[in-house]
């Protein structure tokens, strides 16, 4: 590079101003969020029950429930998003009709505001289905919002796949199955394990598709066909709703943080490791 | 493993990826059925008036529509620029070591619930406008904590935008003698537009899309508002408080304004596919 003009200098000075200036907001929302939360976040905290409309008590009832939604979401979205990246990725040509409509279809799903999926969920598992306000209602609608999220990913990985080695397995006489469940398959468990993280990570931050699927009832859960209130749910309310919920609304979020930046951080750790994988051939 | 697994394979999965598309199928059917009491009556104009008065059988979607455009205006014509900027800082011109820090807290920030920038944004900059601008929960604040919000997206499709541009593009214009500035705004930015717009559309989607954030923060008055500084009501926010009282024909008038979201969101994202290259 030649040397810096005047110029160039300022420009400098502006890019590292903005970025600066980037850091200084989210430092400000962080330590604000810690000045509010950290003193009511305790063990006592995650294990036992709200009192007072979630004024004092803990969060243990809440991050079962929002365990239990997650665990449908995810239950759900698995098998069927693994099923349709399979689909897509050995029964499509590049360029071919049925998979271009079905991947135009699932980048319309992709942008869908999250509260519209509530509608939906609201309007057919709720009410069609009859499964009222539900942790199953909630779950489901989840595994709706995160399927085209989880598709794309594995598919991706699918893609990423050496063909040298389903070659190699169908000259050994392996069935398409076979190959698929021995070979393609854990070749490309980084890329589904990312999958799921980015899926839960979206899934867990997830509030207006869950308030009128899952609900807002903060006890423990019995059942899957019983209400249960998100953690992300209970920040809105107690933020909203409780006068004098600020600290234990911050000590959620932060919890709820916690949550969401060990998926993400685990979908890059797996995608990594894909990367790697790839290379090493 | 028997052959027989095979005869079942293409059919199986091929019914999950139908599945997989027949959400949004089902999801906009979903919608109309729903909004039909409301559409049946005919005189669909009605929705574009102003007045919100569902029970007295007034559906006016006007105002809430062009305070859902305002708040995503706002919100991306703050973040695009500071976003992009960002993007540039991390690429060009942090140093090594420090860009790396840099890229991980956008990315931690981009997984941070909406919920929680609504919740930061009610306890801590609405007071704060509000001593400058009462009532503080305003169209200003909104934009203020989306564009936060969006932020570390725009900037993180960006950044992968401007580090898939190549080698010799910015090495010719070293060659040629071009200043940084020069290199970076008009050779790297316009290699990378077609990233850097895609991510803006996306930040775009996804404030015109949000609930919580603005619901949180904006005020809730159903108003076509005279200032930035005058409280508003966005469509997501409507459906999210009265969806949980509602019934009848005020519920289809909720499903309606989800139905208008709906169309929104398939036409940014058909806008967004347009953009792409297409692969031969």
């Amino acid at each position: 590079m030649p040397s810096a003009t005047p110029g160039d200098r300022l420009f400098g000075l502006a890019l590292w101003g903005a970025a600066l200036g980037v850091v200084a907001v989210f430092a400000w929302l962080f330590a604000d969020l810690a000045r509010l939360g950290l003193g009511a976040l305790s063990w006592d905290f995650v294990t036992t029950a709200p009192e007072n409309a979630g004024r004092a008590g803990g969060i243990a009832p809440i991050l079962v429930s929002t365990l239990l939604i997650l665990g449908v979401a995810v239950g759900v979205a698995t098998p069927v998003g693994l099923g349709a990246a399979i689909w897509l990725n050995t029964y499509t040509r590049a360029g071919g009709h049925a998979g271009r409509r079905i991947r135009l279809a699932l980048d319309g799903l992709a942008g869908m505001p999250s509260i519209v999926f509530g509608l939906f969920g609201n309007a057919f598992f709720s009410v069609t289905l009859g499964l009222g306000f539900s942790i199953l209602s909630g779950g489901l609608t989840l595994a709706a919002m995160i399927l085209p999220i989880f598709i794309r990913t594995v598919e991706a990985g699918l893609a990423a796949v050496d063909d040298g080695w389903r070659r190699g397995a169908a000259a050994l006489g392996l069935s398409q199955s076979a190959a698929l469940a021995h070979i393609v398959l854990p070749a490309a468990a980084p890329a589904i394990g990312a999958g799921l993280m980015l899926g839960i990570g979206r899934a867990a931050a997830e509030t207006a598709a869950l308030i009128f699927t899952s609900g807002y009832v903060d006890r423990m859960p019995e059942s899957l066909s019983d209400s249960g209130r998100a953690l992300a749910v209970h920040i809105y309310d107690l933020s909203m709703n409780v006068a004098g919920g600020d600290a234990h609304a911050a000590a959620s979020a932060l919890v709820l943080i916690a949550l969401v930046a060990a998926a993400n951080l685990l979908a890059v750790a797996l995608s990594r490791r894909l990367l790697t994988r790839r290379l090493a051939l | 493993m028997p052959r027989s697994a095979d005869t079942l394979l293409e059919p199986l999965t091929a019914a999950m990826a139908g599945i997989s598309a027949l959400l949004l199928i089902g999801m906009i059917g979903f919608l109309l059925a729903e909004s039909w009491p409301a559409l049946a009556h005919g005189n669909w104009l009605r929705f574009a008036g102003l007045a919100w008065y569902p029970l007295e059988g007034q559906f006016g979607l006007a105002a809430m529509g062009i305070a859902t455009l305002a708040v995503a205006a706002l919100a991306i014509l703050l973040a695009a620029p500071l976003g992009l900027a960002c993007a540039l800082f991390a690429r060009f011109q942090a140093p090594p070591a420090l860009a790396g820090g840099f890229r991980g807290l956008l990315a931690l920030m981009a997984g941070v619930p909406s919920v929680v920038y609504g919740f930061w944004g009610l306890t801590v900059l609405v007071p704060l406008v509000a001593r400058w601008q009462p009532p503080g929960a305003s169209l200003f604040t909104a934009g203020l904590v989306l564009a936060l919000m969006i932020l570390p997206t725009v900037a993180l499709l960006a950044h992968a935008a401007l580090a898939a541009v190549p080698r010799g593009l910015l090495d010719g214009a070293a060659a040629l003698g071009l200043s940084r500035r020069t290199t970076l705004l008009k050779v790297a930015v316009p290699a990378a537009r077609r990233g850097i717009v895609g991510g803006v559309l996306l930040g775009l989607a996804r404030a015109l899309g949000e609930t919580m954030a603005v619901l949180m923060v904006a005020g809730n008055v159903v108003q076509l508002p005279a200032s930035v500084f005058d409280p508003v009501r966005v469509l997501t926010a409507n459906i999210a408080l009265e969806m949980a009282y509602a019934t009848d024909t005020h519920r289809a008038g909720l499903f309606v304004s989800g139905l208008l979201l709906a169309l929104l969101a398939l036409g940014l994202a058909w806008f967004a596919a347009r953009l792409e290259p297409r692969h031969a």
